[in-house]
């Protein structure tokens, strides 16, 4: 661990009012990552993982309100007046989105879109811009790079336009790269091209990179370190290893669990959790997964827990009856 | 509960709280003026058609609360029976393009090939004609009359309620309920009725809203051209014809029934459009 | 042949796009017997979709026949087929996009009874709310609401509900728990489970996730590009598949396990698309053991071992 985190999240709050009542999308999250790293944040829809990327870019809609400090190599993303913080985007900090078809702009040809990119944050030549798009598209592992430039996205299929979507991300070499569910709506085994992809330029660029996803699969072999999320908020974060080996949080247990498994004979009945996620709009004093958790006890309604560690390797939760024994 | 993605695009589609007093004032208009026309033969208004040449142009007094025009007629008996023309037209035309460009619309947009040619076609031989011809055409041959003016603004009407009515069929027959109750063994009949009326009825009615609008002004155009109801049964457009003698002197004949027309329109338009915007936020949720 | 509810034979189903050709389904065969669960596996393209939608006559198949119940329904008028519908019912992949927005629940579940203008108004209620309950919801809560107001999970359960009010006999799911979370995944799918035993369905399952097909069905069949590449037992076809886009597919899958370090992604490239697909063999342009006879014959799906069939001129099983 040398110097400060590149990136930095403390006690990160979103709040949307809506014609119910304000609805807690984030609730007091706290995050690091270092340069070069890679994590994994995994929580169902609801959970608040696509609001959280949201808030760490300063997307949010114009009515949220943000609570906390968001630090960006030092700087307070939240403090940023818009013309740093659209300097900073893509160029800084660059975003894959899940679904191509329609991240990209289905009336502007690839090579514009590259380009635009390009030159808005490298002010470069037009020319230049073509060059450098022909070597990023090939980089993605694009055939016939030069012919695609004139082409639109629904000319390419759902794994060409998510590659085309990285090549954006990548070209003006972003120190970190969020990628929100980016293999979701694509095919499996163009899932396993992607993720190679993004691994391979991670390493290459030395990037640091937040996987965002709903699937603990695809974090286990690919990310150092991961954080699961609950109702808008962090309840368990370890390095990769120790989560999936020693997962102290009976939510964790209960996501794994709920995998139907490739190994398992047919027709073993699924461990599910019942219940549904809590509504984010009814603010709820303990924890929030309590009413589904098979483990409660008193405590759990009342008290809300903090992540504390379980041992010193980073490995963080936040329950009242841990299922693993904390190690010594 | 709804996903959070989807809570954010509701949060970005709720109107405004300002937006909703200019409804109700606009509902409040609308149901002011329609209740005035209705009841206008009960109301202690002067007739309509007095004439007194003694009290001509004259301003607003006891007897005249809003002053008399060229004729020394009553100019708020006059705007109110005038209501009468307005609406009527203004409303039984459109409904005459709602009731058959609906169905045509419906028809079109659900079985698509050959219905859906012939209606097209149909509906772009009407609009062929120039509007304002057809009407002259009408009104010479057949006379003018309410009953006339209200069938040839109905005609004219018919496409664009039927090209509405196909466009949101269309967006909605391709939805899986659709195939869904397909599925379930329903006859067009049945899907027509009740899976697709139901959804495009709200769309429907906003824009019949804004034709009837249109129609108030195109009616309101006709009478001030005198190629509309002919005096002496009073309507704002003629009463705006009449008031354009007297701008110098009596502005107010002409702006009066003029106002009138506009805050109708106006009315109507706002309705129409918040009854267009009911639609759109649990279709964003899909 | 006895036993078997549904036969399908030699199915073609093509659309036109812009003067061209889709090859949706090319000369499909299969049977499902009563009382089985056939699982249907393939990535976006493959065709499983239009092979659904045409066993239920929803799309004109170009060719072939369907028979359910040793009845033809590729022949079958307008009538007698609105009939037979109330036998197979079919679940779709968006749960909330599958109901009319505009409709209260207890309605929509009430719409198959009342086309199959069978029972009295009181009858169809009752059946109502004990097909509601039979989905694990609770009749008084959901029956006057409209759709928008349940999530993902409690959508897909009425849809249930309203195809199972009827009684049909086949259930076709296409793509039912794929929109829905990990979590409500699991909970649609052992009520899958424990209502096909309740009201003793035939299910027919369509999938691209394997791990979903593996944990409810007891034959599987995958399919790329129009046509079937292995049909089997699903013990036996997930331990020892014979075609290799069988195998692709298993390794692709990821596994939440970090000890287990994913293979690398062999470069393949995209698959070809369904309207120029390939000649001979459609996955010889992604497979490592195609010669040139997988180019110029299109192998039939042929038995190598006891009920495995395989459409390869190079199986991994068997020869």
């Amino acid at each position: 661990m040398t110097g400060p985190p590149l990136l930095a999240v403390e006690q990160l709050s979103v709040d949307l009012p809506t014609p119910r009542g304000p609805l807690r999308a984030v609730d007091e999250v706290d995050l690091e990552l270092e340069g070069g790293r890679t994590l994994g944040i995994v929580g169902e829809s609801g959970s608040g993982k696509t609001m959280l990327s949201r808030a760490i870019l300063q997307l949010m809609p114009r009515r949220a309100r943000i609570g906390g400090r968001v630090l960006f190599d030092g700087r307070d993303l939240t403090r940023l007046d818009a013309e740093a913080l659209r300097r900073l985007r893509g160029r800084s900090i660059a975003v894959v989105f899940q679904d191509p078809m329609t991240s990209l702009n289905p009336v502007l040809t690839i090579g514009r879109q590259i380009a635009e990119t390009l030159r808005e944050h490298l002010e470069i030549d037009a020319s230049a811009a073509a060059t450098r798009a022909i070597e990023l598209l090939a980089d993605v592992g694009i055939p016939a790079p030069k012919q695609r430039l004139r082409q639109y996205p629904h000319q390419l299929s759902g794994g060409m336009r998510q590659r085309v979507a990285i090549a954006i991300a990548l070209s003006c070499e972003p120190r970190l790269l969020i990628a929100d569910e980016p293999t979701t709506a694509l095919d499996v085994t163009v899932q396993a091209q992607i993720l190679d992809l993004l691994d391979r330029e991670r390493q290459r660029r030395d990037m640091a990179m937040i996987l965002i996803t709903h699937d603990l699969g695809i974090v286990a072999g690919r990310t150092d370190e991961v954080a699961v999320m609950y109702a808008g908020r962090i309840v368990e974060r370890a390095p990769t290893a120790r989560l999936f080996k020693a997962m102290c949080m009976p939510y964790t247990e209960a996501l794994l669990a709920a995998i139907p498994k490739l190994d398992a004979p047919p027709h073993t009945p699924l461990a599910v959790i019942s219940g549904r996620p809590p509504d984010p709009t009814q603010p709820f004093r303990g924890c929030a997964f309590a009413p589904r958790c098979r483990y409660r006890a008193e405590r759990c309604a009342d008290q809300r827990p903090s992540l504390i560690p379980a041992d010193p390797s980073g490995h963080r939760y936040a329950c009242w009856h841990p299922i693993s024994p904390r190690a010594a | 509960m709804a996903a959070l993605d989807v809570e954010v695009e509701q949060i970005a589609a709720t109107p405004a709280r300002r937006g909703r007093r200019v409804f109700w004032l606009a509902i409040a208009w609308i149901a002011m003026v329609v209740a005035a026309a209705i009841a206008a033969d009960w109301l202690p208004l002067a007739s309509p058609s007095d004439i007194d040449l003694m009290a001509r142009r004259a301003g607003p007094s006891p007897d005249h609360w809003l002053g008399t025009d060229a004729l020394g007629r009553d100019i708020l008996s006059r705007l109110v029976f005038g209501a009468r023309i307005s609406l009527t037209v203004g409303l039984i035309a459109p409904l005459l393009g709602l009731f058959i460009g609906g169905p045509l619309g419906m028809l079109a947009g659900y079985f698509r090939g050959r219905i859906e040619t012939l209606v097209v076609g149909g509906i772009d031989v009407l609009l062929a004609f120039p509007p304002l011809v057809l009407a002259l055409a009408i009104t010479t041959y057949l006379g003018q009359s309410v009953l006339n003016i209200t069938i040839t603004l109905g005609i004219l009407s018919i496409p664009s309620l039927t090209r509405v009515a196909r466009a949101a069929t269309l967006s909605f027959a391709d939805r899986e309920f659709v195939t869904a109750a397909r599925a379930l063994g329903a006859s067009h009949r049945r899907i027509l009725m009740r899976e697709l009326l139901p959804n495009i009825a709200l769309p429907l009615i906003a824009f019949f809203l804004l034709v009837v609008a249109v129609i108030i002004v195109i009616e309101g155009a006709l009478s001030f051209l005198g190629l509309g109801v002919p005096a002496p049964a009073p309507s704002w457009g003629g009463m705006i014809a009449e008031g354009r003698d007297s701008l110098d002197t009596a502005p107010s004949i002409a702006f009066l029934p003029a106002g009138a027309m506009f805050l109708t329109v106006l009315a109507f338009n706002i309705i129409g459009d918040r009854v267009r915007a009911l639609t759109d936020p649990r279709q964003g949720a899909l | 042949m006895d036993g078997s509810l549904l036969e399908v034979r030699n199915l073609v189903v093509e659309y036109a796009v812009g003067g061209r050709t889709v090859h949706a389904v090319s000369d499909v065969s299969f049977e499902i017997t009563r009382g089985e669960t056939l699982g249907l596996v393939g990535e976006s393209g493959c065709g499983k979709s239009s092979l659904g939608r045409a066993i239920l006559q929803l799309t004109t198949p170009k060719v072939g026949s369907v028979r359910f119940d040793n009845v033809e329904l590729t022949r079958l008028g307008r009538g007698p087929l609105r009939r037979m519908r109330q036998r197979i019912q079919l679940i779709f992949q968006d749960p909330i996009a599958s109901l009319n927005p505009r409709r209260r629940i207890g309605d929509i579940i009430a719409e198959p009874l009342r086309i199959a203008g069978s029972a009295s108004r009181s009858t169809r209620e009752c059946r109502v709310r004990e097909t509601l309950s039979a989905v694990g919801l609770e009749p008084d809560q959901v029956v006057g609401r409209l759709p928008h107001e349940f999530s993902g999970g409690q959508c897909q359960r009425i849809c249930i509900a309203r195809a199972l009010v009827i009684e049909p006999e086949l259930l076709v799911c296409d793509e039912a728990v794929s929109a829905l979370d990990v979590s409500i995944r699991a909970q649609i799918l052992n009520l899958l489970e424990a209502l096909k035993a309740r009201y003793r369905l035939t299910l027919l399952f369509i999938a691209h996730d394997l791990a979903v097909v593996k944990a409810v069905s007891d034959r599987v069949a995958v399919m790329y590009l129009g046509r079937l590449c292995e049909v089997g037992s699903t013990e036996a076809l997930y331990r020892a598949p014979a075609h290799p886009y069988t195998r692709l597919l298993l390794d692709a899958i990821p596994v939440p396990d970090p000890e287990v370090r994913p293979p690398q992604s062999v470069p393949l490239g995209e698959p070809p698309s369904p309207l120029a697909p390939p000649s001979g063999c459609r996955f010889r342009t992604r497979c490592t053991r195609a010669d040139a006879c997988c180019a110029e014959v299109t192998p039939e799906l042929r038995e190598v071992a006891p009920g495995r069939q395989v459409a390869c001129h190079h199986p991994l099983v068997g020869a």
